[in-house]
């Protein structure tokens, strides 16, 4: 077999896959949003109504913040746990990859336990200074539904790199006089960066997207994924389900594209 | 002493005493009690086997390791056991050569002057000097990914250089590159140092480099130094069997002295060699280069196993008995087949005998 037919049946099975559940599903999913009263206009409605705009806008600005709290969260602890061995450390590990199985209604029903209205703050706060403090069905309910879901995930991916890390380069570094925060910013974010882009796209991506969680705790939350499954259920508005999706899609790859340029630049010759 | 003469340009760094340094982990002892004096502008190489403790001894003289006591280390005369190593002033060369790889050659060597915030005209004037010390003048502005090992292993001498440390410190320097590579390198950081005049503490495991480069040796064992000389008197004059056979080759030869005659049994012949001294069970020790060509009267003689060709001398495995396999140099024009008897002599002042029990 010549080696061109052999990398073509190599790619056969990813190109099918391609085909099959990416091509042709957006591109009806594009057909689909020109079909609406307005044709291909429909999406501009995105922009110009306020419920989609503004909800467009919470959304993304709910997946950067619970980005870059991930981000925070597990780089400090993963340089933590990747520098220091302590008893209970691979009982730590193990527990972190426990909630890694939990869909987003369990993380939901979690956050619910946690800070709804018969939640275990609501309660604490209740017997110690009179007020039911309920959270779990807001924006920030959801951000730490999201923070819970993605933590351990962008952890262990960090995690990975930090004990890959050379520790070397950080004695080098302070051979030289380096403080700890001039080794952060100069030896060590660095080395992490691409791990660290890596597990940040997968947060902002599931935060943009994540239906489960939003779901169990909405009332008044109304994030992209929600407002399409109400066009599309309720509303009966196929088009303008359709047209968002395909803008939650774009944002989401436009904002990925961006942060794997800058990591790849970073890190370029690295 | 004129105090008011101008500072040269070449510093000779601090002077290095310990004091009974140890250092134990977990209970474990990795270095007995030490005292070590290296003078300004010394070079002492710290060689051994793994495990020896050269890197633990390295790395409390750098402050990246705690000493199990207080004012075991001392600079210049001044207690640096409690200075961290962010203010010890040393410079450090890893054998992972530790450089940034976010970082181009020059910004590497540079670093430790920006972190010391050192004005940038001045930080850059200072960083090309360094790379033409190290000849690296057009590497400056490459990645580190894109230079060779040797030139990597010479950023990171020029970026520990830069900072003016009192003292240098290199860890297994050469150890990640090929053996030609090594061998040039070794005789281009050994000039550099000297040039410097700077104290440096240099750990590796290699005894030809620790020859080349060391003004004196400590030859390391289990946590102790067993001897601490200049290349030469641990060559020739070796303080125990550990050092005699870390640092090159020694032959022995074992048997019973009689009337200050040592009897060695061999082949066909027996031969004595005069060693003096009272009756007793010994082991006698030479270098390859103490044996020369002999005639058969009264000279050892060995059966020729095997030769290998090093180009100015030949090495020559010879079994003067089943038991005795001697290695012996020859200069390479002497003709020698295996299988051959060969008659050979020692130099009687190269003959080296330790203290054994009887």
């Amino acid at each position: 077999m010549n080696s061109r037919r052999f990398d073509f049946f190599l790619i056969l099975p990813l190109a099918i896959f391609t085909l099959a559940f990416l091509i042709l599903p957006v591109a009806r999913l594009i057909a689909e949003a020109g079909s609406g009263p307005q044709g291909l206009a429909g999406f501009l409605v995105i922009l110009t109504e306020a419920r989609f705009r503004n909800s467009l806008i919470v959304t993304l600005l709910l997946a950067i913040v619970t980005t870059v709290a991930t981000l925070a969260v597990a780089t400090i602890a993963a340089q933590t746990l990747a520098n220091r061995r302590f008893t209970g450390r691979g009982l730590l590990l193990s527990m972190l990859t426990f909630p890694l199985a939990f869909p987003g209604v369990v993380v939901g029903f979690m956050i619910i336990l946690f800070g709804g209205r018969l939640g275990l703050v609501g309660s604490v706060t209740k017997s110690l200074v009179g007020t039911n403090v309920v959270f779990a069905y807001s924006l920030f309910g959801l951000f730490l539904g999201y923070l819970y879901f993605s933590v351990p995930r962008v952890l262990l991916t960090i995690l990975a790199a930090a004990e890959k890390l050379d520790p070397s380069l950080v004695e080098a570094a302070r051979s030289l006089g380096a403080s700890p925060f001039a080794i952060q910013r100069d030896v060590v974010l660095p080395a992490l960066f691409p791990a660290m882009y890596t597990g940040g796209a997968l947060c902002f991506a599931t935060a943009m997207g994540a239906f489960g969680t939003a779901f169990t705790l909405a009332t008044n939350i109304d994030v992209v994924p929600l407002l399409i499954y109400t066009e599309f259920t309720l509303a009966t508005n196929a088009s303008m389900a359709a047209a968002i999706s395909i803008a939650l899609g774009l944002i989401t790859w436009a904002a990925l594209a961006i942060a794997r340029n800058r990591a790849m630049r970073d890190v370029k010759g690295g | 002493m004129n105090t008011h003469a101008p500072m040269v340009t070449t510093r000779s760094g601090a002077s290095i005493a310990t004091r009974r340094l140890s250092k134990s982990f977990n209970g474990t002892t990795v270095l007995h009690p030490t005292d070590l004096e290296i003078p300004a502008g010394q070079i002492l190489v710290l060689l051994g086997p793994s495990g020896c403790g050269k890197t633990t001894l390295l790395r409390l003289i750098a402050g990246l390791e705690q000493p199990d006591g207080p004012d075991m280390i001392r600079f210049d005369g001044e207690d640096v056991s409690g200075v961290p190593i962010e203010k010890r002033n040393v410079g450090m060369v890893f054998q992972s050569y530790a450089l940034f790889p976010n970082m181009t050659v020059a910004e590497n060597v540079g670093y430790g002057l920006k972190v010391r915030k050192v004005e940038r005209a001045q930080r850059e004037a200072e960083t090309r000097r360094l790379l033409a010390l190290v000849g690296l003048e057009e590497y400056a502005d490459r990645r580190i990914s894109a230079v060779s090992g040797g030139q990597r292993q010479r950023t990171a001498l020029a970026r520990a250089l830069a900072i003016k440390p009192r003292v240098l410190l290199l860890d297994e320097p050469l150890a990640a590159l090929d053996a030609v590579l090594r061998e040039r390198l070794r005789v281009e950081i050994g000039l550099l140092l000297r040039e410097f005049g700077i104290t440096a503490v240099y750990v590796t495991h290699d005894q030809a480099e620790a020859m080349a480069i060391g003004d004196r040796i400590a030859v390391m064992e289990k946590g102790r130094i067993a001897q601490i000389d200049v290349p030469k008197e641990i060559y020739h004059r070796p303080a125990n069997d550990f050092v005699a056979d870390f640092v090159g080759t020694m032959n022995r030869i074992a048997g019973r002295v009689e009337n200050g005659l040592l009897n060695i049994h061999g082949g066909e012949t027996m031969a004595r060699l005069n060693v003096g001294g009272p009756d007793r069970a010994t082991t006698l020790c030479f270098r390859p280069e103490a044996a020369r060509l002999a005639s058969a009267n009264g000279a050892i003689s060995a059966r020729v196993a095997a030769t290998t060709f090093f180009g100015a001398t030949q090495r020559l495995v010879a079994e003067v008995s089943s038991e005795c396999r001697l290695q012996l140099d020859l200069p390479s024009n002497v003709s020698v087949t295996p299988g051959q008897i060969l008659a050979f002599e020692i130099d009687p002042a190269a003959i080296i005998e330790f203290q054994t029990e009887a």
